[in-house]
């Protein structure tokens, strides 16, 4: 059951995971092409002096925050689906920004998963029992 | 090496989906996007064995899609990755005993199945 939270304000959260991970792995990758290949684990070493790589992690880093707190409102198999739809821009911005191909079965794909988030978003976002969180001492529960 | 990586990704999504899942369940809705909520929150959620559990499966996941990046196009191994899909519904609906409505199975297979035609050249 929802304890409170309106669908909208899930919504608005689901979006900004969304553009966080999309935003995220966008500089990750404009990072990791300027670096090259990295199978070894001392080729990691430039990673963490690489300047898109380090906003790519800080937008990974919002939007972790911003999905744990999407999964203390909703389900695991609501959320899922409905932050699928950062496939889709990261898809698109692949071909704008970086040049990347985008086929027909890929905007099959893109087709797919957008019924599909339109096909979860209508149903209610939590059928399980949630903790209350209590006003001091978040870790009462742990 | 590009689809062993994409393995190891997959399994490393879906075990750090399910821990996060499980844990913030624990932990209790998030009440509040405050900067010094956010602080507690955090705090919080790093005494929580399972989302520490969660992230650190993320973080092994996260490093197989650094490397997976660099040999691999954007295009390529974001959707790649994302074959774990059914495999996450039905761990939600033993494990976490999530009530998995129809809609939400047909949901995920068209996510799954946009992201395998998303996959192909």
């Amino acid at each position: 059951m929802n304890q409170g939270r309106p669908s909208q304000l899930i919504r608005v959260l689901a979006a900004a995971a969304v553009l966080f991970n999309v935003g995220g792995n966008y500089f990750l990758s404009v990072g990791m092409k300027s670096i090259g290949e990295t199978v070894s684990l001392a080729s990691f070493l430039p990673i963490f002096t690489n300047l898109w790589i380090l906003l790519g992690i800080s937008l990974l880093a919002g939007w972790l925050i911003a999905q744990l707190s999407l999964l203390s409102w909703a389900d695991l198999t609501y959320v899922l689906p409905i932050t699928s739809s950062a496939y889709v821009l990261t898809a698109l911005l692949g071909a704008v920004s970086l040049g990347e191909h985008v086929s027909l079965s890929h905007w099959g794909g893109i087709f797919l998963i957008f019924i599909g988030v339109l096909v979860v978003g209508r149903t209610r976002p939590r059928t399980v029992h949630v903790a209350v969180q209590h006003t001091r001492g978040e870790a009462a529960h742990q | 090496m590009k689809w062993i990586l994409v393995l190891v990704i997959i399994a490393c999504n879906a075990t750090g989906d399910l821990l996060n899942a499980f844990g913030m369940r624990r932990h209790g809705e998030v009440k509040s996007f405050h900067p010094s909520a956010l602080g507690r929150l955090i705090a919080s959620v790093s005494r929580n064995r399972y989302v520490v559990g969660g992230i650190v499966a993320m973080m092994v996941g996260f490093f197989a899609l650094l490397s997976l990046l660099s040999i691999a196009n954007l295009s390529f191994a974001i959707p790649a990755t994302a074959g774990s899909y059914m495999i996450e519904t039905i761990l939600a609906r033993f494990f976490l005993k999530e009530n998995v409505l129809w809609q939400r199975w047909l949901g995920a297979f068209l996510v799954a199945g946009g992201v395998a035609l998303l996959s192909l050249p």
